[in-house]
């Protein structure tokens, strides 16, 4: 990882905000370190996706059937690790098969995202002009617009499938990443090394798959990881509203939409580790993804390069 | 800065067009025939026909889509199939609750992002600066339908410090029980915005230390107090003014996961029973409330950034 930011472009002249962050520079500015806790958050993202991906292959009961021959909303024990829920079913096994419902949105989402919103931004950074113009008025049009509210409006009379909903929020994040892609990409776009290819004759889609992707990635990787988290916090949101795929099919949104009915007794029952292990396993998750995105960003980020 | 103006409203009369268009069009162009929700299991294709003329929607959508908005203009949103209310009352039962969750929540942040920053910018990396660092850190990780159960759950179950689910009164038939009802709300909806003002107002309290008319003030003799209060602080305000409106923006999905889990009558509340009750006037009046608030709050907070610091508009 180091070989990349070895590649990065340096000897930029410090303006004077960069110059006043200097009074915020670690102990041993030369030396970059990720730290113990980033590969903590690396282990555990790693863990819920091995997870998710083979839960097949592991040793649960089936998510979506109860075991009746256990009490329902049942303690943490050694035939169900974390209990059962108020329809009997596992909630371990739940909470892994609901994993997916996180994942898929949010990776499938942020890549739809990236293609919607990436590609074009990186060609209208680049060519600048009236397309450019149009696209930049654009995004800004489609980023006022409350995406939960169309997310709303939109899953409630189209339906709940998981395509769906993954599609919906990629079209909607597109602007985001168009606007962080493009920014980047323009703070390549007139480059000396950008210039040097030009000369030699390279066409604008080679410039920008040789020359500038390769230094817009890590700024994308990084923020990439962040909106993946945005968009699982959404979907999770929707699923709370009970927006999102539809029940018996586990996602952690749900699960603790069906623990909170539960919290107060209003049903009869109380169950408060199908809140306490949701949302556990949603904040673990989350600041992961906050924590990889966002000590990659300050380790690739040249202009925070202390004296 | 009279052109710049110009040139943002009229992004946005654009945006709103946009937002009013989008509106419409959600409900029109996806499956589902209105008629037939309205008559139920009474639907024959006659009465379909007629309700279909009655509602103008054999016109072409352009048509309808200006009969629509010229209605909306009237202040007339439409009714409600299964109550039978108007929208317009619904949203004006249910908006005041939202303004109230959005004041409160906004009250607190600022209550405590503001002390928390000033006194982090004072020692930067040092040990108060790096705790509320990490700790607003994992606010970033609790949205409300992660913390919000967590704590009904710890202070309304267990510890009955605050009231559960169900038991919202409104503002004006009593104002103690009102706020603490609204309390643990508040909380949840808080979390999110401390996070953004902490860091905002912390990086730019350090940034403004650093220069020349602090180092006079200080040299004049200033006590640490006066300087942060009356040097440091409001040139150092401007960025966390300005990422206000994009917050308060961000509340609303907050504030209908908290209407929705403590069921107390607000726009989310109201709008998550319509999408379940097929009610698409209700659904369509509250989406173009909600988006056109939020757009106009976003606009609201640009118009106050460019009177704060006017070089925006210059650029």
């Amino acid at each position: 990882m180091s070989s990349v930011s070895v590649t990065q472009p340096t000897g930029e002249a410090f303006s004077d905000i960069e110059v006043e962050l200097v009074a915020e520079a670690a102990a041993d500015p030369t030396k970059k370190r990720l730290g113990v806790f980033f590969w903590i958050c690396v282990g555990w993202i790693a863990l819920v996706v091995i997870l998710a991906v083979f839960a097949n292959l592991l040793p649960l009961p089936n998510p979506d059937i109860g075991n009746y021959s256990w009490p329902q909303n049942a303690g943490p024990s050694w035939g169900h690790l974390l209990g059962t829920d108020d329809l009997y079913r596992d909630i371990l096994s739940r909470l892994i098969y609901g994993a997916r419902v996180s994942l898929i949105v949010g990776f499938g989402g942020a890549f739809i995202g990236l293609i919607l919103g990436g590609i074009p931004a990186m060609f209208s950074a680049y060519r600048r002009g009236r397309v450019d113009t149009i696209l930049n008025t654009g995004s800004y049009v489609l980023l006022a617009f409350p995406a939960l509210i169309a997310l709303i409006a939109i899953v409630s009379f189209w339906g709940h499938a998981l395509w769906k909903i993954t599609l919906i929020i990629g079209v909607f994040g597109a602007p985001l990443i168009f606007r962080i892609v493009r920014a980047s990409t323009l703070s390549y776009a007139t480059r000396d090394f950008v210039l040097a290819a030009k000369a030699l004759g390279a066409s604008d889609s080679r410039i920008l798959a040789r020359e500038i992707l390769p230094n817009i990635m890590p700024t994308v990787i990084s923020f990439g990881l962040i909106a993946v988290a945005t968009i699982i916090v959404l979907e999770g949101t929707l699923a709370f509203l009970g927006l999102s795929v539809s029940p018996p099919t586990p996602s952690w949104g749900n699960m603790l939409y069906e623990g909170s009915q539960l919290l107060t007794g209003a049903k009869g029952q109380t169950n408060p580790w199908l809140v306490i292990f949701p949302a556990g396993a949603m904040f673990l998750l989350l600041i992961s993804l906050n924590v990889v995105g966002d000590k990659l960003r300050t380790y690739f980020d040249v202009t925070e390069l202390k004296l | 800065m009279g052109r710049y103006i110009a040139k943002r409203l009229a992004l946005l009369i654009v945006i709103i067009f946009f937002v009013s268009v989008a509106a419409f069009f959600l409900v029109h162009l996806l499956p589902g025939n209105p008629a037939v929700t309205i008559l139920g299991p009474n639907s024959t294709s006659q009465n379909v026909a007629i309700v279909n003329r009655e509602l103008g929607l054999n016109l072409p959508l352009w048509h309808q889509y200006f009969i629509w908005i010229g209605h909306v203009f009237q202040g007339n949103l439409g009714q409600s199939f299964t109550t039978h209310q108007t929208t317009t009352s619904i949203i004006s039962e249910s908006f005041p609750i939202d303004i109230e969750l959005i004041v409160f929540s906004q009250l607190i942040a600022f209550a405590l992002a503001f002390p928390m920053a000033m006194h982090a910018s004072r020692r930067p990396n040092r040990l108060f600066d790096q705790a509320s660092n990490s700790t607003t850190f994992a606010f970033l990780a609790l949205p409300p339908f992660v913390i919000a159960p967590v704590l009904v759950l710890i202070f309304a179950v267990h510890w009955h410090v605050f009231p559960g689910p169900a038991s919202y009164v409104p503002l004006t038939q009593n104002f103690w029980s009102n706020i603490h009802t609204m309390l643990l709300p508040s909380i949840v909806l808080a979390l999110g915005s401390i996070v953004v003002y902490f860091r905002l107002l912390r990086n730019d309290l350090i940034s403004t230390l650093q220069e020349d008319f602090i180092t006079m003030a200080r040299s004049k003799g200033l006590s640490d107090r006066r300087i942060m209060w009356r040097h440091a602080l409001r040139p150092s305000s401007i960025s966390l003014l300005a990422s206000a409106g994009v917050t308060i923006g961000g509340l609303i999905a907050g504030t209908f996961v908290v209407e929705l889990l403590l069921q107390m009558p607000g726009l989310g509340f109201q709008l998550i029973n319509s999408v379940n009750q097929d009610d698409y006037t209700v659904v369509q009046g509250i989406t173009l409330v909600v988006a056109v608030a939020i757009v106009l709050i976003n606009f609201f907070f640009d118009f106050i950034f460019t009177i704060v610091d006017p070089r925006i508009a210059r650029e």
